[in-house]
């Protein structure tokens, strides 16, 4: 960072042309956050190997071909990376004004959901078919288009330098606006990503200088939330069992606990360096269930050990880290939200993620940002990190 | 780095911003903590759950050792049946989950394809029979009666067969050579227990699911080396039992195979001939019972006199071992074990115990020296002795006047032992004993063995019993309350033995040392004992725990363990004594009771010199127990037959019979060595190959019928028969056939002698 002071800088630089641009002192490819970039790109390719140790010999799901799911992982990552060259591109403040056509969209998406083109994968009726085998996941976009709503509506009056702090009507506004989606996936039901939904929400608010009675009322008001919809049988039986087996996973070893126990026991047999990659007998044996998406962490956990796994949440710990610094240092509060929705969302899905698989969570369909299989999922996270970087391009360098 | 002044940011949302930093932070640091706890510190316990989570073993059931004879030949082996099998793990690899090759499996089998479904099926509880009941990993069986063209046709197209095998498997077989039968010593076996499996699972031979387990006999003594040891294939398989590696392979070994002492020529011989003397006594009257001899069971043993080592042990009745194999038969069971069934399983040479009678007598007359008393005498041999107004007869009141103890022995006379017996009783302190008695007689017993187990190398032997002062004391304890709840003074005959027992049952009385000393009373035995003794007088005093079992050769003949002989005491009596009574047993097969039986039908005793003792024991509410102990410088011989009649007359043609098959001895006493079956006993081992294959002689179909035979042809001729009970007894072995029948008894008034009756 020494020397940046010195720059001008500004949103729109000097133009410049070709290589001379790109490496210029003040040039864009200068001033993106490169361990957050690398950390996500390591991420995504220790997710491939993951992903392809996971699936190479489940002939049942990649029909045949052991690169299936490697090769589309690979692609994923590409397109991806695409999304987020593209986000850089249109730059954060481009796309706030075109937040209420991406929210509108995304609500539609996830309103076709449940029309007859939805369908459902292990219990949650949360996926759009589309031709060619490829299907889509709407409540992964809807985590991104409620950050940037809410952040658009918190921030407007706050940036224009009207107020110190978001009014309430602006909250409420703003509550509104990401309950819809929410309401919606949890009708799915996706509850796992109604919590991560819920949890960034409670980041955002955090982050936009709300009064604590709406950060503090939004937690009572999720608890109670919770309990009742326990209460009122809204949850399927399978999300209840779930629940059960994670309060004690010894229950049933062969049904709920089935998942829990096999993952726990995948990881632990790992130990300090793993059994190896491609060498782990409970992944090679297919004992874990969904190891290539939501149990990913299980094969690093088992193939590459303590190591490997550190080595996951150490990689998450600089993206997020770096996310928090952008979040700081940002003058708009309308970056600094998104940049802690982001946190908010990375941090809990991914706790959430590893946190089920080390048995201290209880199971929900969650991926793991970045390394679990899974187009929208990994769409939706590099749009993020396009996101954080264009903030963190577009910040006044200041003195 | 803060820029609040820059950006007008309030200091809240700036320290919110910090908050969700540590929050983030935590959340991580948890997680590596938990990361930390599974894998580091629980990664022992998890990996060990994980391994047990994707091994499956496949076992190959080792093959068990063959029981052989002396010479090799097989008395129990394996047959190979071809076994066609099918592998489930091959089978549901294929799209179809193998039904097509069931199918066609079925087709050249020509067994029906729901048939093989329901094999090839595994058992749960909802599943009926046919099932299979083992590891899904093993190769489960679909018939073991294959003919070698449907084996053939499965081979040679193995590709339209994948995952079927047809190999030749062992089961059980007790060939019977030369139709001798040694059920109870093979014993038999049967599948392994939940149990036993659970108790062995963690020892160094532990048992398979299929495996079965001798149950009695040397199958049973010997089945840990007999067994093997099981060939164990560990796979690594997947979440749905699907074989992705083979992680260690044990082959199988071959169980090892036994070499026994027995010939099983001479077994058959011993077997027939033990059959035909109780058959030939069914036939005879008991003038006792006014009814025909029931000879409801018997027993002899062939015992090398040397080594202890057995040649031949039968009991009567026996039964087909081979309806152990592949499971008995509820009804078989039933034959086997039911209450009208006279317990054929029972080896009654080692668990049939009686009152030995008069082949008890040496052990008195070893006594007797040990109690200072000489040999030579002379002692009183009268026609009664009485005790205190009782009266105890010798055999048809039949007097000798003063003789030796030999000659005692060689004409079992029974006042001289009364005599000595009451005496040592007196000096031991009579009514009242002394605090330390001497006991002579009593001692004499056990240091010949009685009363204890002699040790042979076969399952759940018993003791028998010598009924001295400690015995008496424990009997009396245990039965005391009964015995006073039934006994009634003036009462019947039952009640009043009762009645005396309830008050002075505890004591030696004079009644009781007196029976004691010709075999009767509460004295029991067994046979294997009483072979064992006479071995013992036969090899100059030691006295062996018997064997059976000779050597453990492994499967490919390499290694021989030998099992030696064991002395296990010796005899104690002197070389003097030894000699005089040995004398005395010589004069009883030339001149004494047992003559009629073989120096006076040809018998050679200068080539080979006989020796024997002649038994009848009475048991109270049954006839007598025919006792023959027998012994050359070879072998003992000691048969006996429960409700059979006299010891010569039951089982002296039968043991004079075995005799001349053991040494080629004619009716007429002319010894061809040809037709001799052993002359001397079996020293050499028989070779094992390294391919596992034996060299044993051929047997022929019935030694026991040709050596009849051989025995008549080669004969002087003079004495035509001597099988069963033709050959004529002179006056005076007529006398012994019958004698202690009458005088004694529950209807010849009461006496302490009849006190035994009541055990």
């Amino acid at each position: 960072m020494s020397g940046a002071n010195s720059f001008q800088v500004s949103g729109y630089g000097p133009q410049r042309a070709g290589l001379a641009r790109l490496l210029a002192r003040d040039s864009l490819a200068r001033r993106l956050d490169w361990p957050m970039l690398l950390a996500a790109l390591a991420l995504s390719m220790l997710g491939s190997l993951l992903v392809y140790s996971a699936t190479r010999n489940r002939t049942e799901l990649n029909q045949g071909d052991p690169y299936y799911f490697l090769i589309r992982h690979v692609l994923n990552t590409g397109i991806g990376l695409t999304l987020m060259i593209g986000t850089l591109w249109l730059g954060h403040r481009t796309l706030r004004g075109a937040v209420p056509i991406l929210y509108g969209f995304s609500l539609l998406l996830t309103l076709l959901v449940l029309t007859p083109l939805g369908s459902t994968i292990n219990g949650a009726h949360s996926w759009i078919k589309l031709p060619g085998g490829f299907s889509l996941q709407p409540s992964e976009f809807v985590k991104v288009t409620i950050i940037l709503g809410m952040a658009m509506l918190l921030a407007a009056r706050v940036d224009a330098g009207d107020k110190p702090y978001p009014d309430h009507r602006t909250v409420l506004q703003a509550l509104g606006l990401a309950a819809v989606p929410m309401l919606i996936v949890l009708l799915m039901p996706d509850l796992g990503s109604v919590m991560v939904m819920v949890v960034i929400v409670l980041g955002v608010l955090l982050a936009s200088g709300s009064s604590n009675r709406w950060v503090f009322g939004l937690i009572g008001t999720g608890t109670i939330g919770a309990l009742t919809v326990w209460q009122l049988g809204i949850l399927d039986d399978y999300q209840i069992a779930r629940f059960a087996a994670f309060a004690n996973p010894e229950l049933d070893p062969a049904g709920v606990g089935y998942n829990t126990n096999q993952a726990r026991i995948a990881i632990g047999s790992g130990g300090l360096t793993g059994s190896g990659l491609f060498k782990g007998s409970q992944t090679t044996g297919q004992f874990v269930p969904e190891q290539q998406t939501d149990f990913v962490f299980t094969v690093a956990g088992e193939e590459l050990g303590f190591i490997g796994g550190g080595l996951i949440i150490v990689l998450i710990g600089v993206i997020l880290w770096r996310a928090c610094r952008i979040a700081r240092e940002t003058t708009e509060l309308y970056g600094t939200i998104v940049a802690a929705g982001i946190v908010a969302w990375f941090a809990f899905q991914a706790f959430e993620n590893i946190g089920m698989t080390l048995g201290i969570m209880p199971v929900t369909g969650l991926p793991l940002p970045f390394v679990s299989y899974g187009g929208s999922s990994m769409f939706a996270v590099w749009v993020a990190v396009g996101l954080l970087q264009s903030i963190r391009v577009q910040r006044p360098m200041s003195a | 780095m803060t820029n609040i002044p820059e950006t007008g940011r309030t200091p809240r949302v700036q320290i919110r911003l910090v908050v969700i930093q540590i929050l983030v932070l935590s959340l991580l640091g948890t997680l590596g903590g938990r990361l930390w706890y599974l894998q580091i510190r629980e990664g022992q316990a998890y990996a060990k759950e994980a391994s047990g989570n994707h091994v499956q073993q496949v076992v190959q059931p080792a093959v068990r050792g063959s029981i052989l004879d002396a010479r090799g030949v097989p008395l129990a082996d394996n047959e190979t049946r071809l076994v066609v099998s099918a592998s489930r793990t091959d089978l549901l690899k294929m799209p179809d989950d193998g039904k097509g090759v069931l199918t066609k499996l079925a087709g050249v089998l020509s067994m029906t394809p729901a048939e093989v479904m329901e094999k090839v099926r595994l058992c749960d509880a909802k599943t009926p029979q046919p099932c299979w009941n083992g590891s899904p990993y093993q190769p489960i069986p679909i018939t073991d009666e294959a003919t070698p063209k449907q084996a053939l046709q499965i081979r040679e197209r193995a590709e339209d067969f994948p995952g079927i095998t047809a190999e030749p498997q062992a089961l059980r077989r007790y060939p019977s050579p030369g139709g001798s039968n040694t059920a109870q010593v093979l014993g038999y076996l049967s599948p392994v227990t939940d149990q036993e499996l659970q108790q062995a699972q963690d020892t160094d031979s532990p048992y398979l699911r299929s495996d079965q387990v001798g149950r009695s006999g040397l199958e049973r003594q010997y089945d840990k080396q007999l067994r093997g040891k099981a060939g164990v294939t560990r796979y690594e398989v997947d979440n749905l039992g699907r074989v992705i590696g083979e992680a260690k392979a044990d082959a199988a070994q071959a169980g090892s195979n036994l070499v026994t002492s027995i010939d099983s020529r001479v077994q058959r011989v011993a077997e027939y001939e033990l059959n035909e003397a109780m058959k030939e006594a069914r036939k005879e009257w008991d003038r006792n019972t006014n009814e025909r001899y029931k000879a409801d069971s018997g027993a002899v043993v062939v015992m090398e006199a040397k080594t202890g080592r057995v040649v031949a042990m039968a009991s009567n009745p026996s039964y087909d071992p081979n309806a152990w194999v592949g499971g008995i038969s509820a009804k078989d069971y039933k034959r086997l074990t039911g209450k009208e069934s006279n317990y054929p399983l029972l080896n009654r040479a080692i668990q049939g115990q009686s009152a030995p009678g008069s082949i008890f007598k040496v052990i008195p007359t070893a006594a007797a020296i040990n109690a200072g008393y000489s040999f030579d005498g002379p002692y009183q041999c009268s026609s009664s002795y009485s005790i205190g107004g009782q009266v105890f007869k010798n055999f048809e009141s039949k007097g000798y006047g003063p003789i030796s103890l030999g000659r005692a022995l060689e004409v079992s006379c029974d006042t001289v032992f009364y005599r000595l017996s009451h005496e040592e009783w007196k000096r031991d302190g009579g009514t009242k004993p002394k605090k330390k008695t001497n006991d002579w007689f009593y001692k004499t017993a056990h240091q010949f063995g009685l009363g204890a187990e002699t040790g042979i190398d076969l399952p759940n032997e018993v003791t028998g019993r010598i009924p001295d002062r400690q015995w008496k004391q424990d009997y009396w304890k245990a039965n005391k309350n009964a015995w006073c709840k039934y006994g009634k003074k003036g009462g019947s005959y039952a009640q009043q033995i009762a009645y005396e027992n309830c008050l002075e049952g505890n004591r030696m009385r004079a009644g009781d040392s007196v029976n004691y000393s010709i075999g009767q009373g509460d004295t029991l035995v067994t046979p294997i004992q009483m072979a064992s003794i006479y071995a013992a007088i036969s090899n100059g005093g030691t006295l062996y725990n018997p064997t059976v079992g000779k050597a453990v050769v492994s499967a490919d003949g390499r290694t021989v363990d030998e099992i030696k002989p064991k002395p296990r005491s010796k005899l104690p009596i002197g070389r003097k004594t030894l000699t005089e009574m040995s004398d005395a047993l010589a004069g009883v097969a030339t001149r004494g009771t047992a003559a009629w039986r073989f120096a006076d039908v040809g018998w050679p005793q200068n080539k080979i010199a006989m020796h024997a003792k002649t038994g009848t024991a009475e048991v109270y509410g049954k006839q007598t127990t025919s006792w023959f102990a027998t012994y050359t410088k070879d072998y003992a011989v000691v048969m006996t037959i429960a409700q059979g009649g006299t010891g010569s007359g039951a089982s002296g043609p039968a043991v004079r019979n075995i005799y001349d098959a053991l040494y080629g001895v004619s009716d007429g006493g002319a010894i061809d060595r040809k037709n001799a079956l052993l002359p001397t006993p079996q020293k050499s081992l028989p070779k094992v190959r390294t391919d596992g294959t034996i060299t044993s002689p051929k047997v022929s179909k019935d030694p026991a019928k040709e050596q009849r035979a051989s025995q008549q042809d080669a004969g002087g001729g003079d004495q035509p028969q001597l099988a069963g009970t033709a050959a004529t007894p002179t006056p005076e072995n007529r006398d012994t056939r019958r004698r202690r029948r009458r005088g004694r008894g529950p209807g010849a008034g009461r006496g302490p002698g009849s006190r035994r009756t009541l055990t």
